[in-house]
């Protein structure tokens, strides 16, 4: 007898192959939309977006060509309250958080399997690109759709009724399934940027919530270059739409090194000085094998990754690059892997 | 479907023929048609020529409601039940946004029911200023009757006209246009074992709604479109069976309500009942849960075979607490935590065996789960 199962089904590709997959595996599987927006948009509007109505009609035609049932659970209030607000709360702050980590964290592996558990279900599949195997979370065999990282939080607990049936599989194969299962979403474009944020303009959508405050841009000596209008609106490792008054003395572009909320400043400099070696995070979160050999770190989704060391403090730890890093922005996760399996990962606090 | 309204509808499926053409083929659908009106308006209590054929419950509710409130310029007053169907409501609701009508929804009890006196008054506050009066006979959520003959005088009283959605009712109560008072009433295919996609509105021989489609001219000039004829042979099979059997059916749904209302309340003994104990359509229970949500049961029903509804479906997707709850004076944590079970021709004894055998667990799952 299969596991009852919780497929969270987005109304893309890869959530109804991965619904499909685990159904013809013999689980019993129950199709689930989660209506994320109080007011959906009826239509999506290029890539951008992930829950308007034609996403959850598209999801539910998906869910009767695999022969499942199909529900839509209304998580507004919670994607509201544990995303989007702490989204505007992090730029607030002077961070830069990554609201899809924070959605897998607490609406999809903790609301919804909460509420799935409750129910009677095992387990919640997504269609994430991410290896699981016995409970050990590691990177897809497709570098470019890898989604390790924006998982790297989640615990053990949480692992451990997580599916992602597409962990073996690159997304030309999925489309290609999907193709070959005739579900009908098989060329429909990716989603990326914010869904949340419908028009991208990430700047627009704080300065609605935040307000304006005018603040300056200075130097590293703390020479005034320039002003903004929102400390908010910048991201360390920024160069563009800075809008200095002065060019620098070696006429070398200039890139955010800091942001300072409660001043209202934003500190600028040379590439050079966005070279950091040690980080410290906090929240630290150890969901694999405790086999720490070849260990690296990812500091951004789809960023470089670092040969590093650990020093373990308990409550936060801090990471020793073996090479410089750049626009490395607190708020941002680091996801330590050792070789291609997730191993934990802690929420940057600083870096020198 | 009901095998009578399938062989009417198949026999017809491969004639050829326009009921509005003159010639041989055409001449014959024309008498399916008229037969079927016929039929329908002696099942009915109407006369022929007060059968419109529509497309179904939501066409003829759009055209009685939009219809008649632009013949009756420049009236701008709309009464309707707060607890009517949204395929009344919203063309209600769009003519007070797009077209400055006066939307007024009267008030109903904790039962559902609409009383008497509230609309009098509401009438008599300005009576000429009302354009009509749309009340539902029998509540498609909560299976609440509504005194429809009494309602319909008062409006007459003031010469205004009143319509009434009697999808529900249809088969599960005796309706008669002409006993009834009304001067309009819809009537719907699919919910009496016919054909979707067809329906009714029947229409006093004195009113004149504007039409909602404009074409060429078929039914009184108020609907235009080609006839369905097979479809409308349907409607008739189905409407001649729905009357014939409804006295029997009556007995036989409420027999089985009852026991379902009595054993579910054994079963979890701090379930609300809603709408009206007495006045109720034999094939409807409705029952709110407390600390659950609605969707949740009705997943887990689902999953153990026993098919029910929560309010009515939102296009969104998203389900929104129901307005005829909020309407009868339930919080939004109790709307959303009900669900309705509706009887049929089909259903059986084993049936409610089955629901009373799974719901204590099921309940007790979706209380754990609690309200989102």
């Amino acid at each position: 007898m299969g596991l009852r199962v919780l497929a969270a089904m987005s109304g893309g590709v890869d959530s109804a192959v991965a619904a499909a997959r685990i159904a013809e595996q013999g689980h019993d599987v129950t199709g689930v939309h989660l209506a994320l927006s109080a007011n959906p948009q009826s239509h999506r509007t290029g890539a951008r977006g992930c829950c308007t109505i034609e996403d959850s009609r598209d999801a539910r035609r998906a869910a009767d060509v695999i022969g499942i049932p199909f529900y839509i659970w209304d998580m507004a209030e919670r994607f509201q309250r544990d995303v989007i607000e702490d989204f505007v709360a992090e730029y607030a702050a002077g961070r830069t958080p990554n609201p899809c980590l924070r959605c897998n964290e607490k609406i999809k592996f903790e609301a919804v399997l909460d509420r799935a558990l409750a129910l009677g279900f095992d387990a919640v599949a997504t269609g994430h690109h991410a290896r699981l195997a016995d409970g050990v979370l590691s990177r897809s065999p497709d570098p470019a759709k890898d989604q390790s990282y924006v998982l790297g939080v989640l615990t053990r607990e949480q692992l451990s009724h997580a599916m992602f049936p597409l962990g073996d599989s690159t997304k030309a194969e999925v489309r290609e399934e999907a193709a070959r299962r005739g579900l009908t979403v098989a060329d429909k474009p990716d989603s990326h940027d914010i869904c949340f944020i419908a028009d991208g303009d990430t700047r627009g959508f704080l300065a609605k919530r935040l307000g304006t405050a005018q603040g300056e841009i200075r130097d590293e000596d703390g020479t005034v270059l320039g002003s903004h209008s929102g400390a908010y609106a910048y991201t360390v490792g920024q160069r563009k739409g800075l809008h200095l008054d002065r060019p620098s003395a070696d006429g070398k572009p200039r890139y955010v090194l800091s942001i300072e909320p409660v001043s209202n400043t934003v500190t600028v400099g040379p590439r050079s000085s966005l070279e950091v070696t040690t980080i410290t995070a906090t929240r630290p979160v150890w969901n694999g094998p405790a086999d720490r050999s070849g260990l690296t770190v990812q500091l951004r989704a789809h960023g470089e990754v670092y040969g590093c060391r650990i020093v373990d403090g308990g409550d936060s730890i801090v990471i020793e690059l073996d090479a410089p890093a750049k626009g490395v922005a607190a708020g941002q996760a680091a996801v330590l892997y050792s070789g291609d399996t997730v191993i934990g990962s802690a929420t940057i606090a600083g870096a020198s | 479907m009901l095998p009578e309204a399938i062989a009417a509808m198949t026999e017809q499926l491969g004639q050829v023929g326009n009921a509005s053409s003159l010639h041989a083929a055409g001449r014959h659908a024309r008498r399916v048609v008229e037969e079927s009106r016929e039929s329908i308006a002696e099942a009915l209590g109407a006369r022929p020529s007060e059968v419109v054929f529509t497309s179904g419950g939501t066409e003829a509710d759009n055209l009685a409601v939009k219809g008649l409130y632009w013949s009756r310029a420049p009236r701008r007053r709309l009464l309707l039940s707060s607890v009517e169907h949204h395929a009344a409501l919203d063309p209600a609701q769009w003519l007070a946004d797009r077209q400055g009508a006066e939307l007024e929804l009267l008030a109903v009890d904790e039962h559902g029911k609409l009383h008497p006196d509230t609309l009098r008054a509401a009438i008599e506050r300005d009576p000429d200023s009302v354009a009509m009066v749309s009340v539902m006979w029998a509540n498609n959520e909560v299976g609440t009757i509504q005194p429809v003959r009494v309602l319909a005088a008062i409006a007459h009283d003031h010469g205004i006209p009143f319509h009434t959605d009697a999808v529900q009712a249809l088969g599960q109560v005796p309706v008669s246009f002409a006993a009834s008072g009304a001067d309009a009433l819809t009537v719907s295919g699919h919910k009496i074992g016919g054909p979707m996609g067809v329906g009714a509105l029947l229409l006093g021989r004195s009113m004149t709604p504007a039409p909602v489609l404009h074409g060429g001219g078929q039914e009184r000039d108020v609907r235009s479109g080609t006839l369905d004829t097979p479809a409308i042979a349907g409607l008739a099979a189905a409407v001649q069976v729905a009357v014939r059997d409804q006295e029997e059916q009556r007995e036989h749904l409420t027999k089985l309500r009852d026991e379902l209302i009595e054993r579910v309340r054994l079963a979890v003994p701090d379930v609300i009942l809603n709408g009206d104990p007495a006045d109720r359509l034999p094939g409807n229970a409705h029952f709110s849960f407390p600390g659950c949500e609605g969707d949740a049961l009705l997943m887990l029903l689902d999953a153990k075979g026993v098919e029910c509804s929560t309010g009515s479906a939102c296009s969104a997707g998203v389900a929104q607490p129901s307005h005829v709850l909020l309407a009868m004076g339930a919080d939004s944590l109790r709307a959303r935590g009900s669900l309705r079970f509706t009887l049929g021709h089909t259903s059986t004894k084993d049936d409610i065996d089955r629901l009373v055998e799974v719901l204590p667990a099921v309940v007790e799952r979706a209380r754990r789960a609690g309200v989102s």
